[in-house]
């Protein structure tokens, strides 16, 4: 799977949880842009989770701040 | 003299743009003074003056019924166990000033691991200083680099404590979710070492985890089972060994970790072991090494509680009496509750909010009832809870003033 298929299909996952609905960019952050709290996390990720059924560590969770991030992470892990 | 000591507290005066380090604190400063502006008395400083047995004390002044401690079974004022900790005071001391590997092993500290060891009739047992360094040490000692933890994500601090403080990778799963588990499970690369961190009762809700379907699913999956039992000892199960004795799956868990915190009425924790390497642990887990062991009169008094709650099956049953009414009594009342039905000697009163919360605290305090205000992070789902957790010790008398209490403040602070 190439980058631009995981970054479509994350932005289909996120879509529920951009309860603001704002335009998500590489830059976006998740604390700070999407507001997202410890439990919007959680069931984030797990949607992640199941849709690639890979896992993202809470040791990995702590390196992504962006959405870029995310993207490269997952990325990683489905193509490797 | 030095003229330091004569000078009232300055504060010191920092330089060009360095932060204040406390800065990150100032939401939580500001939560707290507008919970206090509000009137109500700090639940988070109380004082019990005189405590008069397990389940009465003097609160700011006021007697007070207590429903919020965690004397499950009553035994603090037992005289047998207060017998033999004055004994071991006079025979070895005050205090062991030294490590368990070191000059901390007494006479009493083997006593304990031995009454632990016939308590749930398994090979091995350790004493650490707290329940909260025995889940520290365990955990971070046996998930190495390159191993995973899998746990609910409700567990306690110092469950993830012990995580955060280890290398491996940690992995949650949902509350109580056991497709969750399973699924985190199976994905976990071949060949990684898995440790499954499971919790018998969940103290915040009260609520008992799916153990009889977790532990089999994890052991399917090759991993190892660690079970806290923290708030199940000496209750939950035949025996009182808790939830997976009740699940009957004692025989396929790794590892009980427990505190004498709770129903053994003192402090200290401990982790039982039927690992035939289990020993080793005395050497290499920092918590247990690198801090001084119990005093002699703390081991004593643990040692004779544990022996005695082995046959205290009319207590175990009085107790579950006493929860049954309570959560069948404050449902009546039109509380919404943290379970839907009595699954351990925690109520959780859900609250609509922190402030509701708090008056409702502060309305049951002036009744003269004490329970445990808990609110975020502590709680799940961002949840302010009232929780109460029952004694053995309650009279069925103490927990009808108890309802009535909850009706007059409910209606009071306009809960129900």
């Amino acid at each position: 799977m190439d980058r631009a298929e995981v970054d479509k299909r994350i932005r289909t996952i996120i879509e529920p949880f951009n309860k603001k609905g704002i335009v998500i960019t590489e830059d976006t952050t998740f604390a700070g842009d999407l507001e997202f709290d410890s439990l919007t996390v959680m069931d984030f990720v797990a949607a992640i989770e199941d849709d690639f059924d890979i896992i993202i560590s809470m040791n990995q969770q702590a390196e992504i701040e962006k959405y870029g991030q995310l993207v490269d992470a997952v990325h990683d892990q489905v193509s490797s | 003299m030095s003229e330091g000591t004569m000078q009232a507290d300055q504060p010191p005066e920092r330089t060009g743009d360095t932060p204040d380090l406390f800065s990150k604190f100032d939401d939580t400063i500001a939560l707290r003074e507008n919970l206090l502006a509000s009137g109500v008395e700090d639940p988070f400083s109380l004082v019990m003056e005189q405590v008069l047995s397990p389940t009465r004390a003097i609160c700011n002044g006021r007697d007070t019924i207590l429903l919020g401690t965690y004397n499950y079974m009553g035994m603090t004022f037992d005289p047998d166990v207060i017998a033999a900790g004055q004994k071991a005071l006079s025979d070895f001391g005050s205090g062991t000033t030294g490590s368990r590997v070191l000059n901390g092993t007494y006479q009493g500290h083997r006593e304990c691991e031995d009454a632990l060891r016939d308590f749930y009739a398994m090979d091995h047992a350790m004493v650490f200083s707290t329940g909260y360094q025995a889940n520290l040490g365990i955990i971070s000692t046996i998930a190495g680099k390159g191993d995973y933890v899998v746990l609910d994500i409700d567990s306690h601090a110092s469950i993830w404590d012990g995580c955060a403080m280890g290398n491996a990778e940690i992995v949650p799963f949902k509350h109580n979710d056991i497709v969750a588990m399973e699924k985190r499970l199976k994905r976990i690369p071949e060949g990684a070492g898995k440790l499954v961190v499971l919790e018998g009762v969940y103290s915040m809700l009260g609520d008992v985890a799916p153990l009889k379907e977790m532990v089999r699913i994890a052991r399917e999956n090759g991993a190892m089972v660690l079970v806290d039992e923290a708030h199940s000892m000496g209750f939950i199960g035949e025996n009182g060994r808790g939830v997976v004795e009740d699940a009957g799956v004692m025989d396929d868990v790794d590892f009980i970790i427990g505190t004498f915190s709770k129903s053994v009425g003192t402090v200290g924790g401990f982790c039982v072991s039927n690992h035939p390497k289990f020993e080793i642990m005395r050497l290499v887990c920092r918590p247990y090494v690198f801090t001084a062991s119990l005093p002699p009169s703390v081991v004593a008094t643990a040692a004779t509680s544990i022996r005695k709650l082995m046959t205290a099956s009319d207590k175990r049953e009085h107790l579950w009496k006493n929860s049954r009414r309570l959560h069948g009594g404050l449902t009546n009342l039109g509380f919404t509750l943290g379970t839907d039905e009595p699954q351990s000697a925690i109520v959780a009163v859900i609250m609509p909010d922190l402030e509701k919360g708090a008056a409702m605290w502060s309305a049951l305090l002036t009744e003269g009832l004490y329970v445990n205000l808990a609110r975020p992070p502590a709680t799940p789902a961002n949840m302010t809870l009232l929780r109460c957790s029952l004694c053995a010790e309650h009279s069925d008398e103490e927990v009808e003033t108890i309802l009535g209490m909850f009706e007059r403040a409910g209606k009071a602070v306009g809960i129900i």
